[in-house]
C-alpha cells in the first residue's frame, strides 16, 4: 500500500501543467546539451572514423542517418500508445499533450526514414522505392501518423479530440503488427524480382558503434524536441485560456 | 432491444432507397473506369480484376461508413440508445450489423457478377465472393470506428479514408490472397480464409468497444 502510494505520488506531482513547466526548464538545457554532444560524435563517426563497406562503398554511411530515423519511428509510436492508454486510464492531464506533441515528430522520423531509404535505394537496388514489405509497413505507419494527427487537426472541442486521438491511438498500435504481419505475407506472395538483402553477416565493429551513439544521438533529438514541444503545448493552452477570460469580461 | 434496433435500421434503410443500390452503382461506376483507365487487354484486366473488385469494395465500405451513426446523431435518438437498458457497444453492433446487411452483404453477392465485365476467371466467382463476405464484416466493424470518429465533423469523408484505409490494409491483403490462392494452391485459400474469420472474430469484440468509447466523448 505504501508502495502504491509513493508510486502515485511520482506519477501526479508532475502532473500539474506548473510543476512540469519548472521541472522542463530545468531539464531542456541538459538534453539539448546531451543531443549536440551525441550528434557530433556520432556524425564523426559515421562520416569519418566508420570504413567504407567493400560491397556498398561510401554509400553505406547513409545506414546511420536512416536505421536510427526508422528506430524512431517505431518508438514514438509506442510513446503514443502509452500516452493514450495513460489519458484513457489514470486521466493524466498531460498524457493528452504528450501524444499530441509527439505525432508530428514521429511522422517527421517516419519521413526522414523513407527519404534515406529511397535515396539509398536508388543506388543499391536501382530504384527510388521498392515494395519491399518493410518499406511498404513503414509507408503505412507514416499514413497512420497522418490520421492521428489528423483527428487532432479536425475536431475542434479539444477534449473531444484528445479522448478520440486516445482510443485511435490505441486501435492503430494494435493494428501495427497485424499490418506489418500482414504485409509481409503479402510480399512472399508475390515477391518482385529480387531485392537486395542489406546486412547479410552480423554488422562489423568498427560500424557499429557509430550506429549506436546515432541511435543515441536521435533518441535524445527526439526526447528534446518532445519536450520543447510540450512546452509549446503548455504555454498555448494558457495563452487560450487567458484568452478565453478576457473575452468573458 | 438489439434486434429492435436492427429492425428499424433495416427498415428505415430500405423506405428511404439509396443504400445499398448506390453502393452497387458505385462499385459498377468504378468497374467501368478501370478498363478506360488501363486499356481493354483482356489478359491484363483478367490479371488485375480480383484487386480491383476488393478495392472497388473497400471504397465502396468506407463512403458509406460515415453515414452509419450520423442521422441518429443528429436527432439525438443515438444518445438516448445509449441511455436504453442495452449498452452502447452493443447499439454500435446492432448498426453494425445493419451496415453489414445492407452495404457490405450485397456488395460481396454482386461484385464476383461484376468480374465479367473485367474478364474474371469465372473459377474465381465462389472464392471471391466467400473471401468478401467473410472480409466485408470487419471492414463493416472498422468502418464503424471511422464512423464514430467523423461525428459532426464538416470534412468527415477526407479523415475517415486516412484514418480507416491503412487499417483495412490486412483485409486487403488476405481477402486476396483468398481469392486468387485457389488458383494455384489450396492451403492457400484456406490459410487466408481462416485469417479473414480471425480478424472477422477480432473486431467483432474489439471494434464496438473502440466506437462507442469514440461516441462517449462525443456525447459529453
Amino acid at each position: 500500500m505504501k508502495e502504491r502510494t509513493g508510486k502515485q505520488k511520482l506519477m501526479y506531482r508532475y502532473a500539474s501543467p506548473t510543476q512540469f513547466l519548472v521541472l522542463l526548464r530545468r531539464v531542456l538545457p541538459w538534453c539539448t546539451g546531451v543531443t549536440v554532444v551525441l550528434f557530433a560524435l556520432g556524425l564523426y563517426g559515421a562520416l569519418l572514423a566508420a570504413p567504407p563497406d567493400y560491397r556498398q562503398g561510401e554509400m553505406v554511411r547513409i545506414m546511420y542517418v536512416h536505421v536510427p530515423a526508422a528506430w524512431m519511428a517505431m518508438l514514438i509510436y509506442t510513446v503514443i500508445a502509452l500516452a493514450s492508454a495513460t489519458a484513457l486510464i489514470w486521466r493524466h492531464p498531460l498524457a493528452d499533450l504528450a501524444g499530441m506533441t509527439a505525432a508530428p515528430i514521429g511522422a517527421c522520423f517516419t519521413f526522414l526514414a523513407m527519404i534515406t531509404g529511397s535515396l539509398w535505394g536508388k543506388p543499391m537496388w536501382g530504384a527510388w522505392w521498392v515494395w519491399d514489405a518493410r518499406l511498404t509497413s513503414v509507408f503505412l505507419l507514416f499514413l497512420l501518423y497522418l490520421g492521428y494527427i489528423g483527428i487532432w487537426r479536425v475536431i475542434e472541442h479539444p477534449g473531444r479530440a484528445a479522448r478520440v486521438a486516445a482510443i485511435m491511438g490505441l486501435v492503430g498500435f494494435i493494428n501495427v503488427p497485424v499490418i506489418k504481419f500482414s504485409v509481409s505475407w503479402w510480399n512472399s506472395l508475390h515477391q518482385p524480382a529480387s531485392v537486395l538483402r542489406i546486412g547479410g553477416p552480423a554488422i562489423a565493429p568498427s560500424m557499429l558503434w557509430p550506429l549506436v551513439i546515432m541511435g543515441l544521438a536521435y533518441f535524445t533529438l527526439y526526447i528534446t524536441l518532445h519536450l520543447i514541444a510540450m512546452h509549446t503545448g503548455i504555454v498555448n493552452r494558457r495563452i487560450r485560456m487567458l484568452e478565453l477570460r478576457k473575452i468573458g469580461e | 432491444m438489439f434486434t429492435a434496433i436492427i429492425a428499424r435500421d433495416i427498415r428505415l434503410i430500405l423506405r428511404q432507397g439509396g443504400g445499398a443500390g448506390m453502393s452497387l452503382g458505385f462499385v459498377l461506376t468504378v468497374i467501368v473506369m478501370i478498363p478506360l483507365g488501363i486499356g481493354p487487354d483482356h489478359e491484363v484486366l483478367s490479371q488485375i480484376a480480383p484487386g480491383i473488385m476488393w478495392i472497388a469494395l473497400l471504397l465502396s465500405v468506407l463512403l458509406s461508413a460515415d453515414r452509419i451513426f450520423r442521422a441518429d446523431y443528429e436527432d439525438g435518438s443515438l444518445e438516448l440508445m445509449g441511455l436504453g437498458v442495452l449498452p452502447l457497444e452493443l447499439v454500435v453492433l446492432a448498426k453494425a450489423v445493419v451496415h453489414w446487411l445492407t452495404s457490405a452483404l450485397p456488395l460481396s453477392l454482386t461484385t464476383p457478377l461484376f468480374g465479367i465485365f473485367l474478364n474474371l476467371d469465372p473459377s474465381l466467382f465462389s472464392t471471391l465472393g466467400l473471401a468478401m463476405i467473410t472480409g466485408s464484416a470487419t471492414l463493416s466493424l472498422m468502418g464503424c470506428v471511422g464512423g464514430a470518429v467523423t461525428l459532426g465533423l464538416r470534412r468527415g469523408g477526407l479523415v475517415i479514408s486516412i484514418l480507416i484505409l491503412p487499417l483495412y490494409v490486412p483485409i486487403l491483403v488476405f481477402g486476396l490472397s483468398a481469392s486468387v490462392g485457389s488458383m494455384g494452391a489450396d492451403h492457400v485459400f484456406n490459410t487466408s480464409f481462416l485469417m479473414l474469420i480471425a480478424f472477422a472474430l477480432a473486431s467483432v469484440v474489439l471494434c464496438p468497444v473502440a466506437a462507442a468509447g469514440i461516441l462517449r466523448a462525443h456525447f459529453r
